[in-house]
């Protein structure tokens, strides 16, 4: 375990803000926007990570995306985590890495409206095609609706 | 421009959204040149309940049932991982005999789920009484959960913290019949399989998926494996009483539809190896089967379980409440389908439709035959006899071949 975290710090470096070892196979790290291309590229080529899926989060301040790999020998989940602007949630697709993450990349700008610039299919992928602009049903607001 | 612009010009066959191969509303539409398909678009949605949202409404026992009602062929795979993303939150340990009775109800659950896609399998190739016989296999298995869990599906054995219901003693042989009944039956089918040159020259080659498509999606499970890729939750992150026991993770090299088939049958194997173990574990003694958990402090957790059709995925949130802020699930079939875009491009509309069923290779006809003769009231061949004769049948067209 303590070589996952050696080997992150030493490929990522000061790009890594914050790390959180919830226990030896679940470790959580906080990347600014900016970074996530180019640490998810490390992680996924170079590091050769499993690509497990994308959440969207909406929290009260912020959205946040957590991006899930998993190191299979070493059974240990890297969560990379980083937080979007409230009032206009952005941030790159990543689909030119990881081919497969461009449905769940659809199902967050959805459901939840985060927009993926550069995603070469930005489309309905759960809803359907004519469905009303602006409304996000899996943010928290919609339960007052 | 957009895909959907792209192949405007291209002849689109489309799969869906109801469809005999299919056995949820789903929409594949296949771009095909001639007979070849160029390009393929996945349209889902149409069963979408929004499981995620309902469960930030529910508590947190609540939802133990709510994702047991995600699937309806594995369903315990739902709360196996809830489960475990609730411990790895709580950072808890579940006591010894509710981890083997965990592990017996999902080795079940994947024999029973692997012998219905066998079934179906068989009857997508237009092998209709492999049907009958592998569902007609599959039904002492769901009379075994009826025994142990009440019911024959949704068993709602998990909850927080352990399972709800002890196996009973007394039950424990008949289930032990069931699998030593199962085992013979399952290593026919497989021989069968392996042996067949028809299902050899009609799945061999077909739908070929390599390593780099399975880490480019992410596939999971028989998907993965088939291609050598030797992922398996229940080995690499271990959980429940997988690491207690000795079993084998299956994997094939060529990735086609043959050896997806190949890899599950075998995995039945292992399954029964595993429910067997666990059962010697349990047998003749007591012990706690829950640990106590009050609340859910505020915090984040994942659990992964290792469901019949690849790795179930959970990640939960919790503010200190008594229901999730945010519960992310991703099911295996998510990463798995979109391999079709890899697997279907280039090959024959025919093909395709064999891919997207998940076809799985079965057997023929000769094996469920007893002969009779009628006027003594005799059974002059048996069924071993019929499977003989069917093997060497086979071995001979192979030679011709």
């Amino acid at each position: 375990m303590k070589d996952i975290i050696g080997i992150l710090k030493e490929n990522l470096g000061d790009r890594i803000k914050e790390i959180k070892i919830h226990n030896n196979r679940r470790i959580y790290l906080t990347i600014e926007k900016k970074d996530i291309k180019d640490c998810t590229k490390i992680i996924f080529k170079d590091l050769n990570a499993r690509y497990i899926i994308a959440s969207g989060i909406e929290n009260f301040d912020s959205f946040e995306v957590l991006y899930h790999f998993g190191f299979d020998k070493e059974g240990t989940v890297v969560s990379i985590r980083t937080y979007l602007d409230k009032e206009k949630p952005e941030i790159e697709s990543l689909t030119d890495i990881i081919p497969g993450i461009s449905y769940i990349e659809r199902e967050m700008w959805e459901l939840l409206g985060i927009n993926f610039t550069g995603h070469p299919q930005l489309e309905h992928f759960l809803l359907r095609d004519d469905w009303e602009k602006g409304n996000y049903p899996l943010r928290k607001e919609t339960y007052e609706q | 421009m957009n895909n959907k612009q792209q192949n405007t010009k291209k002849v689109v066959v489309p799969i869906g959204p109801y469809h005999p191969l299919l056995e949820e509303p789903e929409f594949f539409a296949l771009y095909c040149e001639g007979e070849k398909v160029v390009d393929v678009e996945w349209q889902a949605g149409y069963n979408h309940r929004g499981i995620e949202k309902l469960s930030e409404s529910k508590h947190w026992d609540q939802v133990t049932f709510l994702v047991e009602r995600i699937c309806g062929i594995c369903s315990t795979s739902h709360p196996f991982a809830y489960c475990n993303a609730i411990e790895d939150l709580l950072g808890i340990t579940v006591p010894e005999r509710a981890r083997y009775i965990r592990s017996i109800i999902g080795e079940l659950e994947r024999l029973h789920s692997h012998l219905l896609w066998v079934g179906l399998a068989g009857h997508f190739l237009g092998y209709n009484t492999v049907f009958m016989w592998a569902w007609k296999y599959r039904e002492p298995v769901l009379d075994i959960f009826e025994i142990i869990t009440g019911n024959r599906n949704h068993y709602a054995m998990f909850k927080i913290g352990g399972v709800r219901r002890d196996i009973e003693n007394e039950d424990i042989p008949k289930i032990r019949k069931v699998l030593g009944e199962l085992k013979g039956k399952i290593e026919m089918l497989t021989g069968a399989v392996l042996d067949d040159p028809v299902l050899a020259a009609r799945l061999k080659g077909v739908g070929v998926l390599t390593k780099e498509h399975i880490k480019n999606f992410g596939a999971v499970g028989p998907v993965a494996r088939a291609s050598g890729v030797d992922i398996d939750v229940r080995k690499d992150d271990p959980y429940a009483a997988y690491p207690l026991v000795e079993w084998k993770v299956i994997t094939t090299e060529n990735g086609d539809v043959f050896d997806k088939a190949v890899v599950r049958l075998l995995e039945c194997f292992e399954s029964m190896k595993i429910i067997s173990q666990c059962l010697d574990a349990i047998e003749g003694k007591k012990g706690e089967i829950q640990a106590e958990v009050r609340e859910v402090p505020s915090g984040e957790g994942i659990g992964r379980h290792e469901a019949p059709r690849g790795e179930c995925f959970h990640y939960i949130r919790s503010d200190g409440t008594n229901r999730p802020t945010r519960h992310k699930i991703r099911a295996p079939s998510y990463v798995n389908i979109p391999t079709f875009k890899a697997s279907c491009i280039g090959q024959t509309i025919a093909d395709v439709a064999i891919i997207l069923a998940g076809v799985d290779p079965c057997y023929c006809c000769t094996e469920r035959v007893a002969v009779y003769d009628v006027e003594k009231k005799k059974k002059l061949h048996n069924f071993k006899y019929l499977v003989e004769k069917s093997k060497e049948k086979t071995e001979k067209i192979r030679k011709e071949i």
